[in-house]
């Protein structure tokens, strides 16, 4: 079924008043060029077959509802309230487009304005964008702000930041050539010492993550010292879920705060849509990258939502535009608005003490197994690093079969680290949940 | 009418989330956490119960516009109906609940989603290997500049320039720079075509690649694209094409066939997956074999029947997000391709055609439209007849949403005066598009009888025409209750 509502007849209506026998008369291409052959793909299916045969396909995926999942690094499972997907899947909200016509979309304008007041008041920063694609390109276009803010073009990143995020930084930098210096990791957090021999007065910023991918706090106030001391940014990544507890960002120096938004009520569906949180300082508000909304009043004096400062973006200063993007994303971006409105004040911080006590909990009990210790001694957030006494693989695919997924494999991403993992407790594991990974593992490494 | 925003709502100790009680009293947050790490208060959020926060969004839900209760021609994005059953599997658990980095024999069923769709991208635009990897549009220009780039390197040069017609979309100059080029503007000819005497003069060994899109910005068919394609090539420099535009072709031609080296495409305009009031959408990227190595890691690779994610590639542009795509969107767009089917897919670019023309044929006598020839799937007129009573583009907009239209794209491309780009789409009936004719030529009736009508709409939201420059001017992106404009 395609989708098209004219029959037979109406379109004969329309050829006639266009004036031509058939649509094909209308079609200015060279016969040269058209395909002589119908596409080589599969028929049409019914709604009835294709539901059925997409179910069945969806089973074939082993689910996050169906195994324990110990697995974070970038993707979390966090409680997404019932209240988010109902909201979201209004159709007012999901087939509308960017609000360039602000009178005919004041809904989707003021939630945008609501998502960037909450993404300031739990970063401290000033200012915030309507979203960008996620954690990673965010990051990238960080880079690029702080280097048009400073006119410098070195990047300094910590090897603490997700491998994945810096990989897609290197992408972003590449056409440009601006270099990416990574500074290595000394007991779970960027090495200072390293950072303050790196950063001189070519350096456009320093970028960190905090928690960064080992769970662990980084010293981020000690940082902005240093940084600001060459007259280079800070660029500060956040989980957004940590900020009911952790200082956010902004009372710790911050240029720049950017982070992944999944946590907050979307679900982690084999690595996106997602969302990318973008912040700074009221200063750099006309450096920085995507949509923004303003309020501002309408003929009667009454308050209203339009997009503002467009003039920095591509369909107005192309070539000089402060990024290419265009989509971005939207309806993520109003699920995380609704999450942190259900949420609300208490219950950020509340879900921020459920994950620090499970992980807590989940180390103290992993390190009391023979052979494993924690990697690092830092505080940390919901995700730690263990030391494992062999290779991780064989241990994950043993809990693999009973249903556990047991974390992450770190021995590709960090070969310095030797045998290791990464694990991640959220508010949904129960202690019961974390009593069972560690019966797990004990009895897979007797076997 | 409450109009109130979410932080002038709720009462302090309201509570409308749901969470298990902390079982785990090994140690407490001061313990875990030194102080310096801790924030001092709680964060500014609201205190609000369940209703209120339902309440408070279906209400602002009330307020926009939308496919799903309005027509909404916006030329350039292909605002078509979303089908609804690709929303429910999309939503499945074995499809929402499932972790990226999961192991792969636990995910076969997500790659093989995938995997078929690259498949169908490959057939429907005549390309040799698809990346679902970038998250829009744009990212999937970025990918495509990069490999250019990337494949120039490894000819020895990466060369300078990248060329584009100056009809196009903002993002391609934007993302020819973002990787490092400079962009030469080719002008349009007296057709609305590229101007081929012009490309000539600005084509040379420098020049790394022609951008364009086609059908171009204003709903025509680059006629001469072979001849395009030739001079290109001819000079070492590739052909890419932006995708946005795809409705016009499915199963017609193939960009592939037309000469592109690569392409990408925006499931949320062709494909059908929702819009999301500005996102999240989807620009795989397609490429001819040339161009294979540098594709983003991973691919997707098949071994017998064994899917598996393939990190193997050292010719690779890299990543360009964390994982695989936006997976969720892959899985509507999959939805679509299969219930659509071979001779649906074809049916809907020739009842886009098909609708494009009647609404061009309609209007042709009231509103000046330059180029006035048969279109593909959108076509732009101009508005500047109006100008003569103080009437912009900008106004009829606002008055078509008196009407109970969404507008047309205004002001763009730039190549026309007081432009406005009107696509249908497909799935509008005839009922529908007469319905929007006869607003717009009602409009401008009354463009004659009252124009301060058309040039204060719109009259019948709940606001008013508002005041964009003020916005720019006074600007308050961040509620403050101390520090109100109000």
């Amino acid at each position: 079924m395609p989708y098209i509502s004219n029959t037979k007849s109406d379109q004969e209506e329309m050829l006639k008043l266009i004036g031509v026998r058939s649509i094909d008369e209308l079609i200015d291409i060279p016969s040269e060029l058209r395909l002589k052959r119908p596409l080589n793909l599969p028929a049409s299916v019914s709604e009835i077959e294709l539901r059925k045969e997409m179910l069945r396909l969806s089973e074939t995926n082993g689910d996050l509802d169906h195994y324990i999942s110990f697995l974070g690094a970038g993707a979390y499972d966090h409680y997404i309230p019932a209240v988010v997907a109902q909201m979201i899947s209004r159709s007012e909200f999901y087939t509308s487009y960017t609000p360039y016509q602000a009178e005919a979309s004041q809904g989707t304008l003021q939630a945008i304005y609501e998502y960037q007041t909450m993404i300031c008041r739990i970063t401290g920063m000033d200012v915030a964008n309507a979203s960008m694609y996620d954690a990673a390109s965010a990051l990238a276009e960080a880079a690029l702000m702080a280097s048009r803010i400073t006119g410098r073009k070195k990047v300094i990143v910590s090897r603490s930041i997700n491998p994945n995020y810096r990989a897609v930084v290197k992408t972003y930098l590449s056409g440009l050539e601006i270099p990416v210096v990574e500074i290595p990791v000394h007991n779970g957090a960027a090495d200072l010492e390293i950072l303050k021999k790196e950063m001189d007065g070519g350096s456009a910023c320093f970028m960190i993550q905090h928690p960064n991918f080992f769970g662990c706090l980084e010293e981020v106030t000690e940082m902005s010292e240093i940084v600001h001391r060459m007259g280079a940014l800070l660029v500060v990544m956040v989980d957004p879920i940590s900020l009911g507890i952790l200082k956010p960002p902004g009372e710790m120096g911050a240029d720049i705060v950017l982070g992944e938004g999944q946590g907050m009520g979307i679900p982690v569906a084999f690595g996106g849509p997602y969302l990318g949180l973008f912040a700074s300082k009221r200063e750099f508000l006309r450096q920085m990258p995507g949509r923004i909304v303003g309020a501002t009043i309408d003929d009667k004096g009454r308050r209203g939502f339009c997009l503002t400062l467009q003039t920095r973006e591509q369909h107005i200063k192309r070539e000089r535009a402060t990024s290419n993007i265009c989509t971005n994303e939207n309806l993520t971006a109003l699920a995380a608005l609704v999450y942190l409105a259900i949420m609300g004040k208490n219950g950020l911080s509340e879900v921020g003490r459920l994950c620090i006590s499970n992980a807590a909990y989940a180390r103290s009990r992993i390190s009391g197994i023979g052979g494993f210790s924690p990697l690092f001694d830092r505080p940390f957030f919901k995700e730690f690093a263990v030391r494992t006494p062999s290779s991780p693989s064989g241990l994950l695919d043993k809990l693999l079969e009973r249903k556990i997924i047991g974390g992450l494999d770190l021995s590709g991403l960090y070969p310095e680290l030797g045998n290791a993992m990464l694990i991640s407790v959220t508010e949904k594991r129960s202690r019961e949940d974390i009593d069972c990974l560690v019966s797990a593992i004990k009895e897979a490494i007797r076997t | 009418m409450d109009n109130r925003l979410i932080f002038e709502k709720g009462s302090i100790g309201r509570k409308g989330y749901s969470l298990p009680a902390n079982d785990i009293e090994e140690s407490t947050i001061e313990d875990l956490i030194p102080e310096r790490f801790r924030r001092k208060n709680r964060p500014g959020l609201p205190e609000l119960s369940e209703l209120d926060v339902v309440r408070h969004f279906t209400s602002l839900s009330h307020r926009n516009y939308a496919i799903d209760t309005t027509f909404y021609p916006l030329g350039s994005c292909t605002m078509k109906y979303n089908p609804k059953i690709n929303e429910e599997i999309a939503g499945l658990p074995g499809f929402t609940m499932i972790h990226p980095l999961q192991p792969e024999t636990i995910s076969q069923g997500a790659l093989r989603i995938m995997f078929e769709l690259e498949g169908y991208l490959k057939e429907i635009s005549g390309l040799d290997k698809v990346s679902l990897q970038p998250s829009a549009g744009a990212q999937g220009e970025l990918a495509g500049m990069l490999m250019i780039r990337a494949y120039h390197k490894k000819m020895g040069n990466p060369r300078k320039t990248v060329i584009i017609p100056d009809s196009a979309h903002g993002t391609n100059p934007a993302s020819a720079t973002l990787a490092g080029y400079e962009v030469r503007e080719v002008k349009s000819d007296k057709e609305g075509l590229v101007d081929i005497e012009d490309l000539k003069k600005v084509l040379d060994k420098d020049c790394a690649a022609l951008m364009l899109t086609n059908p171009n910005t204003l709903g025509l068919f680059e006629r001469e694209i072979r001849t395009i394609s030739g001079l290109v090539h001819e000079t070492g420099a590739l052909l890419y094409m932006d995708g946005a535009n795809l409705n016009a072709l499915l199963g017609i031609c193939r960009p592939g066939d037309m000469g592109f080296d690569l392409v990408h495409f925006n499931l949320h305009k062709t494909f059908s997956t929702p819009h999301g009031g500005g996102g999240p959408g989807s620009g795989p990227i397609g490429v001819k074999k040339h161009l294979a190595p540098f594709l983003p890691i991973p691919t997707i690779e098949k071994d017998g029947e064994r899917l598996y994610l393939d990190f193997n590639r050292p010719e690779s542009i890299g990543k360009l997000q964390a994982f695989y795509g936006n997976f969720a969107i892959l899985v509507r767009a999959y939805s679509y391709i299969r219930i659509v089917g071979k001779h649906g897919l074809n049916n809907i670019s020739i009842n886009a055609i098909l609708n494009a023309n009647y609404i061009r044929k309609r209007l042709e006598l009231e509103f000046f439209i330059p180029f006035n020839r048969a279109c593909m799937h959108e076509f732009v007129l101009s508005a500047k007849r109006l100008k003569a009573k103080g009437i912009h583009a900008w106004d009829l907009a606002k008055r078509l949403i008196d009407y109970g239209f969404h507008p047309p794209t205004v002001y763009f491309p730039l190549i026309v005066e007081e432009a406005m780009m009107i696509e249908p789409t497909e799935t509008e009936s005839k009922e529908t598009l007469d319905q929007f004719c006869d607003a717009m030529i009602a409009i401008a009736r009354e463009a004659d009888q009252d124009p301060e009508l058309i040039k204060k709409a719109p009259h019948t939201r709940d606001i008013g025409r508002l005041d964009e420059v003020r916005a720019a001017r006074n600007l308050d992106v961040c509620f403050s209750p101390t520090n109100r404009l109000f």
